[in-house]
Order: structure tokens, then C-alpha cells, then sequence
């Protein structure tokens, strides 16, 4: 059991700031996020796009504002469980919360500040009709282990760069990769359309464009798929092994909406007059997650609403403290690795 | 006036007149989300930066709108239930030359 003072469910900017606000207050945070990297949209959509309305950074990349958010809290030593979803919360007696992620691991904390932003990313699955039956037998949208398409007749679909890097990395593995896609043009790195169209001319890479999955054939395991061509409409049946569909992520509330949280328009209302909680007690959502008259879905007000949840939520934690807030020009940053940052003292001395 | 008139048909099949300014600096995506025409947080999921497919809509009349950049055509290879008339919203900034335009918003994925 992971044991902290706030849990955060979603690493994305918001709530990476949730953690530096709750370390100068000497709270301990834990993230989870279900993508297997830090930094949520930022990271997972557009890495490199310029964002210009970050108060003091006329422009900042994406994925340069999670690197440096990164930077930020890692004094206070975050915790992360990465690549697993939030599915379960149950309230404890004391009031603490008991959050359990699909891959069974348990989180405990007296607060629990949902930042999930527009939901968890899940892979965005093609729509045929047998697609489910073959899950786990044949189909899968994440590949884990590569080892295990050792030797196996491996088909792709997708034309970005997960498709393209998976094509590479099995043509060595696999007894047979079949790549697919809607067009011919690839959207991916240079260097990996390059190398697959080098693979492809050694013979070791065959691709199909443009093209489509129509269906797909098997008793219990998968065993073939049918490909229709665009142009000609000409139908090839590919024998496989595996069928990997890499078609990107998309966002999905999921289990979250059933939590009993009030939902409005697929967010999760809060108490905008005061600190962002929710209906529950002790459960706060902050930035594009929630919602309140006026909501804007800016990374500049997750900021501000992680600033004010941390402050109820030490209220919460230590009813009988009064905390008064310190700027950090005066306070200073101590980490709870040790750490500290503080402004140089000024130099007292005569000038004779 | 600059406002234009715009058909868009929802998702649940009713048609929508609406006016859509042309000097707001809006995309069609961001009308459908004024108007609420599609529930918040199933359109314009990326913000418009033709990198989800939420905005994808069919253009049922004969306006000429402009070319799809490669970002969009690239998305929308990869979208599903795409047709022939597909386009993203979030990628056709609202001109005067759109007035009359008829558009039925594609199914949610």
C-alpha cells in the first residue's frame, strides 16, 4: 500500500504544480497517470507545440513546460505509479480515501485531488465487428513484450510513429510484418519512414497502402484479416498471428465518472467560491477536469486552482493548525530531500 | 453584419441554423461549441490543433473551403468513419464565402 497526503490522479501540468504547492506546505504527493510518462496532454499530444499564455514565458514547448514543472517539484520527491489507471476509490472510517488502480495497486491518503484533465488516454480502437472477441487472442493495441511476436506473422495498421518504430523493431523479431495504412504518405520521423522504406525494399517489411482492416477471421484465436485496398477495392486476406492496431490515444473520463461525483457537460463540478472541492469531502478536482460557472480550460488556472486545493486540503489534513502563507522570496524552498533554495542574504558591511 | 448562416446537423440528426461570425477569428469547431451542439468534451478535444479527430464533420453543400493542410489530411487518415466529404472543423476558420454552408457533425468515436 502507497501511503501519502495527497493523491493525485493525472501527472499532467496541473497536477505536477499541485505537488510543489503541497511541498511548501510539507504535504507528500503521489501521482497517477495512466499514459507510462509524466506530463499528460503535454506530453502525449503535443510535445512540441509553442504554448504562449504561461505567465513568464512569452513561449514555451509543451513538453519544455513539463521538463521544467518536473524540475520544479522534484524536491519534494513525488511519487508515480505510471501506466495504470485509476479505477476504484473507497472511503475509509477515518476518512481517508483508499484509491486502486486496474493493475491492483492500492493508494492511501486523507486527500485526493483528481487533475485527470479530459480522462485517462486509451487506445482508440478500430471499429470491426469481432474486434473484442479477439482481444488478448490476436489483438492488442499496447505491445508489452515484444519477444512474444518472436517468429510470428505480425500485422500493423496505423501511420504515425508508433506504427512506423514497431514495424522497424519487429521486422527482426517476427517471421512476418505486414504494415497498413490509409494512405501512403506517413506522418512519423524522417529517419523511420526512410527505414521502412528500406525495409520494405529488402522485402522484410510488407506494406499495403492505402489500405484498410475490414475484417477480421478466427475461431478463438485470430488467425487471419482481410485488407481492403482504396484504390482498386480489391480484398487481400493476410494470414496473421497478431494484429496490432496504432492508431494513437484518446482521452476517455472513464471509471472516474463512477465515483459518485457530480458530473456536468464530462466534468466534475467544484466549489469555485472556495478551494475546488467536490461533492465529496476530501476529493478535490482541479484544472481541465472540473467545471464551475466561468471555467476556462487554461493550464494557467489548474495552476491557481492546485494552489488553493492545497491550501483547504492542509486545513483538512491539520484542522487545528493555523498555517500562514509564506512567499517563497522570503521562505525560501527546503525539499524533503534535504535541499534548500533561498535568496542570497544581503551582505551587511561598512563601507569605510 | 458579420454574420453568416450555417447549417449543422448534430449528432442525434437535428439540423441547426445558426449565425456564425466572421470576425470573431472562429473555426467551425469552436461555433459547434458555442452553440453546445455537441457535448462538452466530445468535440475539439486537442483545442484545435488538428491532432484528435472530435471535430470531424461532413460538408454536404458545394462550397469551395480551403485546402486541407497536411496536418489535417494526415489526421484525418487516421480518423474513422471517414468519407469523402470529411473535414475538421477545428481547421475551417469561418470566411464570408462559407455563408449557406451545410455540415453534419461525424459520429463520436
Amino acid at each position: 500500500m502507497i501511503k501519502t497526503d495527497i493523491l493525485i490522479i493525472g501527472a499532467g501540468p496541473t497536477g505536477l504544480f499541485a505537488v510543489f504547492e503541497a511541498g511548501l506546505l510539507k504535504l507528500k504527493c503521489h501521482l497517477i497517470d495512466a499514459l507510462p510518462q509524466a506530463g499528460g496532454q503535454c506530453s502525449e499530444i503535443y510535445p512540441k507545440k509553442p504554448i504562449y499564455d504561461i505567465p513568464g514565458f512569452p513561449e514555451v514547448l509543451a513538453g519544455d513546460l513539463v521538463d521544467n514543472l518536473m524540475e520544479q517539484i522534484k524536491p519534494f520527491q513525488p511519487g508515480f505509479t505510471l501506466g495504470e489507471r485509476a479505477d476504484s476509490i473507497e472511503k475509509l472510517d477515518d476518512g481517508s480515501f483508499i484509491v486502486t488502480t486496474n493493475k491492483g495497486t492500492k493508494h492511501h491518503a486523507p486527500i485526493v485531488a483528481i487533475a485527470g484533465g479530459l480522462g485517462s488516454f486509451e487506445p482508440r480502437k478500430p471499429q470491426l465487428e469481432n474486434l473484442s472477441k479477439f482481444e488478448d487472442n490476436g489483438v492488442a493495441y499496447i505491445i508489452r513484450d515484444p519477444e512474444i511476436y518472436r517468429d510470428k506473422k505480425v500485422l500493423i495498421a496505423g501511420g504515425g510513429d508508433s506504427a512506423l518504430d514497431w514495424s522497424i523493431f519487429l521486422a527482426d523479431v517476427a517471421s512476418e510484418v505486414t504494415l497498413i495504412h490509409r494512405r501512403n504518405e506517413f506522418r512519423g520521423a524522417l529517419d523511420s519512414v526512410e527505414k521502412v522504406q528500406e525495409l520494405k525494399d529488402l522485402g522484410k517489411i510488407n506494406l499495403i497502402t492505402p489500405a484498410e482492416i475490414i475484417e477480421l477471421k478466427g475461431k478463438e484465436h485470430l488467425s487471419s484479416v482481410v485488407v481492403q485496398k482504396t484504390d482498386s477495392k480489391e480484398h487481400i486476406e493476410v494470414e496473421v498471428d497478431s494484429f496490432i492496431p496504432l492508431f494513437g490515444l484518446s482521452p476517455k473520463l472513464g471509471p472516474i465518472g463512477d465515483w459518485g461525483l457530480e458530473i456536468e457537460k464530462n466534468a466534475i463540478k467544484v466549489d469555485n467560491t472556495l478551494d475546488y472541492q467536490t461533492n465529496i469531502p476530501g476529493v478535490y478536482a482541479i484544472g481541465d477536469v472540473n467545471t464551475y460557472p466561468g471555467k476556462l480550460k487554461l493550464i494557467l488556472c489548474g495552476f491557481h486552482e492546485a494552489t488553493l486545493m492545497c491550501q483547504s486540503a492542509y486545513q483538512r489534513i491539520f484542522p487545528d493548525k493555523k498555517y500562514v502563507m509564506k512567499y517563497t522570496t522570503v521562505g525560501g524552498i527546503t525539499g524533503f530531500d534535504g535541499s534548500k533554495k533561498e535568496a542570497p542574504k544581503a551582505v551587511v558591511k561598512a563601507i569605510e | 453584419m458579420s454574420d453568416i448562416k450555417i447549417k449543422i446537423t448534430d449528432r442525434e440528426g437535428v439540423t441547426h441554423e445558426i449565425d456564425a461570425p466572421t470576425d470573431m477569428n472562429m473555426n467551425l469547431m469552436e461555433v459547434v461549441k458555442a452553440y453546445e451542439l455537441a457535448p462538452e468534451g466530445t468535440i475539439g478535444i486537442c483545442g484545435g490543433m488538428a491532432m484528435c479527430a472530435s471535430c470531424q464533420c461532413y460538408v454536404n453543400s458545394n462550397h469551395t473551403l480551403p485546402e486541407m493542410s497536411d496536418d489535417e489530411e494526415a489526421m484525418l487518415s487516421e480518423a474513422f468513419n471517414v468519407e469523402d466529404n470529411s473535414r475538421l472543423g477545428c481547421q475551417l476558420h469561418i470566411s464570408e464565402g462559407m455563408d449557406g454552408l451545410e455540415v453534419e457533425l461525424a459520429p463520436e468515436e
